[in-house]
């Protein structure tokens, strides 16, 4: 069960609203005002898109394309070749897209209906009925829309389901980062396993016990270092050394076993193909969630070896060993800027969009966890650490928006320029924007995966400096075994808890 | 630098808090047990991270050192050719990949020229985001390789040497040598505590447009991750497979004896009762 916090109290009277919205909107715009109805017949001239700044006019061909050049700089798009070709015409295509319709989206694919499965899932699963409240905006309305006062956490999961991905990472291309945070903020996706994840002012946080060769001391010296260090509450989630089933299985059962035997009130996941975690299911092994990671297009999905009869079949594998207590969200799911044009799978369309179409492929499935490995991929996608912070954000935004448990792998890797500064900016702005969890991995180091993430000792920072919490339950655990206090801080010092400083011993 | 809250003869209060499961450090690379000031990472620990990542900055740029692999690859195979990737140097290699997975003019010209029109497998050794990596293990996880495929009597194309290549770099060359099953050496991206790390990528019936669900990898092969004998015979593994059922990727699946120290999962996990204390 996914539970989105709603409360059924009033709803806000948005059509009295929207005419304040868009008259700054219009009066700034009115000259460019705007695109002719886009004419469906393949053979007939597209007028597209335009804006015109002083003499010069602007010129994009389709929705497509002013998307892609409506998207602040980064790598990947330029690698594609479908990123502006210099400011001005970003900043017009910005201009331009603020004036396109929200119901454009719905009519003017941008990945052809017939071709990709993402895209009928994305037209065949819209509320129009949710989609009503917004209907009659703009792009550059819908953003003044979600930054009012009026809308809230209540409003925005109610509109949830009315949102396509194409919608969201439009405003996204329009919005400053402190929009993104501030939107991402109010929306609030809560959803549960063994504990709740995503409530307002908690940050949970993934534990990744990563070692190269699935080494057991090496993966019990790192879980035991991030539950002392109060991390963990998220998943404690392995990457696996390899694809190989027993060895998943082995794992599998190791988690559990610790899990049961310190009681802990959280999940364990291992991250392997979908496929080897049904067949893990069918040899008993304990599985709490299923994992895969996923992109916004078929092609780019098939690349990953599935589809989404695939996931359903893991979804419904995991759901059949009923393993929840406090809940029933049984996906882990991982994304990331870039994996479509990474798999030639793009079809000309700009990563950031892409991705939010991988987060409708997600909320199709209920999932406990989402998160974006932002940096991961590599400098020719998003280059630098600016790009990285922005696409963390957008990521978030995007993914809460259309009712995903955001989370975030705040990350990069060596050949990136970047570094750990970057990271602390992006941390503490997704621990502002309300992201769900984070990563959490000994000393920032993952020496599996070869990139850096967010450490332990980063949650406990982001935690401390913004007032946030381990998910209740967790923290509860985390009092009881006196590894933080009432405030939530570590107190853990030479004297350990009895129970692991008894499990030190056999380490000896 | 010194922390010298660590050390109680100053007199100052103790602002570092260490952790007694530090000595666990023996059993792994990660960085764990590193104490705290406050919730935060101590001065030590934390600029003990920046050289660590200044290190593996620079470990990036290294360029091949196409003299000593040639001198390495040739006492080994009959056949050896040098070849470059389209990215012209490690700059443009980094923005992009797509140049990385295609064969400079000349070094198609080059393969043509060699007429090979079918082998059974085509190495290619590439140096991908660390050279270091290919410097250090790709003659020996080779040593470990060779004298399996002549036992099995495989035809062995020309092996590839190539600058500033990516993993389907692999594919154009095993298709122009006409081979059944393509293997690529690659240099892995450098990680912080693992500047060395190599890959292996396995394609069957590599060529140009293959998906990377098409491949198998065995990753973090080097000293301290994954053993070569442990690798080798996972390789081999997979070839046979493939062999059998003319296949590779998601739907090989690697059910051999699988290449890691995980064993039961209960030997060395200290976390459990009931199991050996010690190595």
């Amino acid at each position: 069960m996914r539970l989105i916090i709603t409360q059924s109290t009033s709803l806000c009277p948005c059509r009295q609203q929207v005419s304040l919205w868009s008259v700054s909107v219009c009066l700034v715009y009115a000259e460019s005002r705007h695109h002719d109805k886009i004419n469906n017949d393949p053979e007939a001239p597209m007028s597209g898109y335009h804006h015109d700044i002083g003499s010069k006019r602007y010129r994009f061909e389709n929705l497509k394309t002013l998307m892609a050049c409506a998207t602040p700089e980064r790598s990947g798009d330029q690698l594609a070749g479908i990123a502006a070709a210099d400011s001005e015409t970003r900043a017009a295509a910005q201009l331009a897209l603020a004036e396109v319709p929200l119901t454009q989206f719905l009519e003017e694919m941008l990945v052809p209906y017939e071709d990709d499965e993402v895209t009928r899932l994305i037209v065949d699963g819209h509320d129009r009925a949710a989609f009503g409240r917004i209907a009659h905006l703009s792009v550059g309305e819908f953003r003044n829309y979600l930054l009012s006062h009026e809308v809230d956490s209540d409003v925005l999961a109610v509109l949830s389901p009315g949102l396509t991905p194409e919608m969201v990472a439009a405003v996204a291309k329009i919005m400053r980062l402190q929009d993104l945070v501030l939107v991402g903020r109010k929306c609030r996706v809560v959803t549960a396993f063994r504990n709740t994840i995503g409530l307002e002012g908690r940050l949970s946080t993934r534990l990744q016990p990563n070692h190269p060769t699935d080494h057991p001391t090496g993966i019990a010296a790192s879980i035991l270092d991030g539950l002392l260090y109060g991390n963990g509450d998220a998943v404690i989630g392995i990457n696996p050394a390899t694809d190989n089933t027993g060895a998943v299985v082995t794992l599998l059962k190791m988690l559990d076993d610790i899990l049961s035997h310190y009681e802990i009130p959280t999940q364990s996941c291992v991250l392997t193909h979908v496929t080897t975690a049904i067949e893990a299911i069918n040899r008993g092994a304990p599985t709490d969630l299923v994992f895969q990671s996923i992109s916004g297009t078929q092609a780019a999905n098939q690349g990953f070896g599935i589809d989404l009869a695939l996931l359903k079949e893991g979804q419904d594998a995991a759901l059949s060993l009923g393993r929840g207590t406090v809940g029933n969200n049984v996906m882990y799911f991982e994304t990331g800027q870039g994996s479509a044009l990474s798999a030639n799978a793009h079809h000309g369309v700009d990563q950031q969009t892409l991705e939010a179409r991988a987060y409708a492929v997600a909320r199709r499935f209920n999932p406990l966890l989402v998160n974006t490995v932002v940096g991961f991929i590599g400098p020719e996608y998003l280059f630098n650490g600016k790009q990285i912070t922005r696409a963390g954000l957008e990521d978030h935004f995007c993914g809460k928006l259309l009712g995903v448990p955001m989370g975030c792998d705040v990350c990069y890797t060596n050949h990136a320029e970047a570094d750990q500064d970057d990271m602390d900016a992006l941390l503490t702005l997704l621990g502002a924007a309300g992201c769900n969890y984070v990563m959490g991995i000994p000393g920032s180091d993952d020496i599996m995966l070869n990139y850096q993430t967010t450490s332990f000792h980063d949650a406990l920072y982001v935690r401390e400096v913004l007032g946030l919490r381990a998910a209740p339950e967790f923290e509860a655990w985390l009092e009881k075994m006196a590894i933080t206090d009432r405030q939530g801080r570590i107190i853990v010092d030479q004297n350990l808890p009895a129970p692991f400083a008894h499990a030190l011993t056999r380490a000896h | 630098m010194i922390d010298k809250s660590q050390t109680p003869e100053t007199g100052t209060p103790r602002t570092v808090i260490a952790n007694p499961w530090q000595p666990l450090r023996e059993h792994t690379d990660a960085r764990i047990g590193l104490g705290r000031a406050g919730g935060s990472l101590p001065t030590a620990s934390h600029l003990a991270f920046q050289l660590a990542h200044a290190q593996a900055r620079d470990a990036v740029h290294l360029a091949l050192d196409t003299e000593q692999m040639m001198t390495e690859l040739e006492s080994r195979f009959d056949s050896v050719v040098r070849l470059h990737s389209q990215a012209g140097d490690r700059s443009e290699y980094l923005r992009r990949p797509d140049l990385g997975r295609k064969l400079s003019d000349e070094s198609v010209e080059q393969l043509t020229a060699m007429n090979v029109k079918q082998c059974d497998l085509s190495i290619t050794v590439v140096d991908g985001l660390s050279a270091r990596a290919v410097h250090e293990h790709a003659a020996t996880l080779l040593d470990h390789l060779i004298p399996a495929f002549e036992e099995r009597g495989w035809s062995v194309g020309p092996v590839a040497l190539i600058e500033q290549g990516r993993v389907a770099i692999g594919d154009p060359v095993g298709q122009a040598l006409g081979a059944r099953m393509g293997l690529v050496l690659i240099g892995e991206r450098p990680g912080l505590s693992s500047p060395d790390s190599l890959g292996v990528y396995f394609t069957w019936g590599p060529q140009a447009g293959r998906r990377d669900s098409e491949r198998n990898c065995i990753s973090n092969i080097r000293p301290r991750g994954q053993a070569f004998d442990a690798a080798a015979r996972l390789i081999l593994y997979l070839l046979d497979e493939a062999c059998r059922r003319e296949i590779s990727g998601v739907e090989l699946k690697d059910d051999s004896i699988v290449a890691s120290e995980l064993g039961d999962g209960s030997q060395g996990n200290f976390l459990l009762p009931k199991t050996p204390t010690s190595e």
